[in-house]
């Protein structure tokens, strides 16, 4: 199995450790064998262990170490954004953080909802089952 | 004494840190007019001689004198605060009732009462839970709220919700088993209208919002996974 995303300059990273978490990060230098140094629009650019960076099948086109604006322009021209939010991993994080957010409220009209929802599934179940049986 | 003022004066110099004014001595002088009372008194601060008072009653020696020295109890002057209103519980919120008959039970907050009980209703039509006081601390508020408008809770306070007094029954020997059988304590029709009167109004902007009533009419429990601490409510 070799290895399909790589650390390098311009690799997009998603932070699943730590004050930042469940940011998208782009890792923009590489400081030693364990850490890199990570930018992001709207965070002062740090280090990071790579330990708590999981990469993305994202990258984009940068220099080392580029300046903010230049960075920030890189990421609107390679869409990160509508990449990642249109990707299933993207979409999986934004359904789950929905969930967590549900009022009480909002359950209870989830609940009714799925019970509709099974409610006609099986209709048409029991349709197709007739037609066969029949 | 000085006499107090009735406002304490706003200090004219600002603390850099705790116990380091902003200002000096000299600063301090200048800017709080001192030398201005100076002028006004010919050059030199103006003395107030302390006012003659009058010569106090002389003490009689009392009558009586306790056998031991009792202490005397601190007096406690202390008054107590109304209980604080969560932030979260507004009028027209619905709470979840934790505790007691109608545990589970989603009904609408509609005021609080001076006892610091909260004034809540089912609406009794949909859910059973009548006019009744419940204490804030057996409650979650959910951020879902009702429009209360329409409805008027003035005349409700803590007495309207007091028990009957019974009046005591002298009990004879013969009508001893015939006294006990009371028949069962009826709700006065006062209190049934009262209820209607409250939930007119309030169903009506229930029926206005979809799903709710039948949200109101369902009990909350906890499911399979559902973490209380994790949960927004």
């Amino acid at each position: 199995m070799p290895f399909k995303r790589y650390v390098e300059i311009g690799r997009v990273a998603l932070v699943n450790y730590g004050k930042d978490y469940g940011k998208l990060v782009v890792i923009v230098d590489v400081v030693d064998q364990n850490r890199a140094l990570v930018d992001a629009p709207d965070m002062v650019r740090s280090q990071m262990n790579f330990k708590r960076l999981t990469l993305t099948d994202i990258k984009i086109d940068i220099n080392r170490v580029p300046k903010k604006k230049t960075l920030i322009d890189a990421m609107e021209k390679a869409d990160v954004k509508n990449k990642w939010e249109s990707s299933s991993w993207g979409r999986k994080l934004i359904v789950q953080k929905r969930r967590a957010s549900l009022n009480d409220f909002d359950r209870f009209k989830l609940m009714l909802a799925k019970i509709k929802r099974a409610g006609i599934v099986r209709q048409e179940l029991a349709k197709l089952k007739k037609e066969t049986a029949a | 004494m000085a006499a107090k003022r009735k406002t304490p004066v706003k200090t004219r110099n600002p603390d850099l840190i705790r116990g380091v004014g902003k200002y000096s001595r000299s600063k301090m002088y200048h800017k709080r007019g001192l030398w201005a009372i100076k002028a006004k008194n010919g050059g030199v601060f103006p003395r107030h001689d302390p006012k003659s008072k009058a010569p106090a009653a002389a003490e009689k020696a009392p009558k009586f004198y306790p056998a031991d020295d009792v202490k005397k109890p601190l007096p406690n002057k202390r008054k107590p605060k109304p209980t604080k209103l969560r932030a979260s519980i507004t009028p027209g919120t619905v709470l979840i009732l934790l505790a007691g008959r109608f545990m589970g039970k989603r009904v609408v907050f509609l005021k609080q009462l001076t006892s610091g009980l909260l004034l809540v209703t089912g609406p009794f039509k949909i859910n059973g839970v009548p006019l009744r006081r419940v204490n804030q601390s057996y409650v979650i508020a959910t951020s879902t709220k009702v429009d209360i408008s329409g409805v008027n809770v003035e005349k409700f306070v803590d007495k309207y919700f007091a028990k009957e007094v019974q009046k005591k029954k002298k009990k004879g020997e013969g009508e001893f088993f015939e006294a006990e059988k009371e028949d069962k304590k009826k709700l006065p029709e006062d209190k049934k209208e009262d209820q209607k009167a409250v939930d007119g109004s309030l169903i009506k902007s229930i029926e206005g919002v979809p799903d709710l009533k039948a949200y109101l009419a369902a009990r909350f429990s906890l499911k399979s996974g559902m973490k209380p601490h994790e949960l927004v409510f």
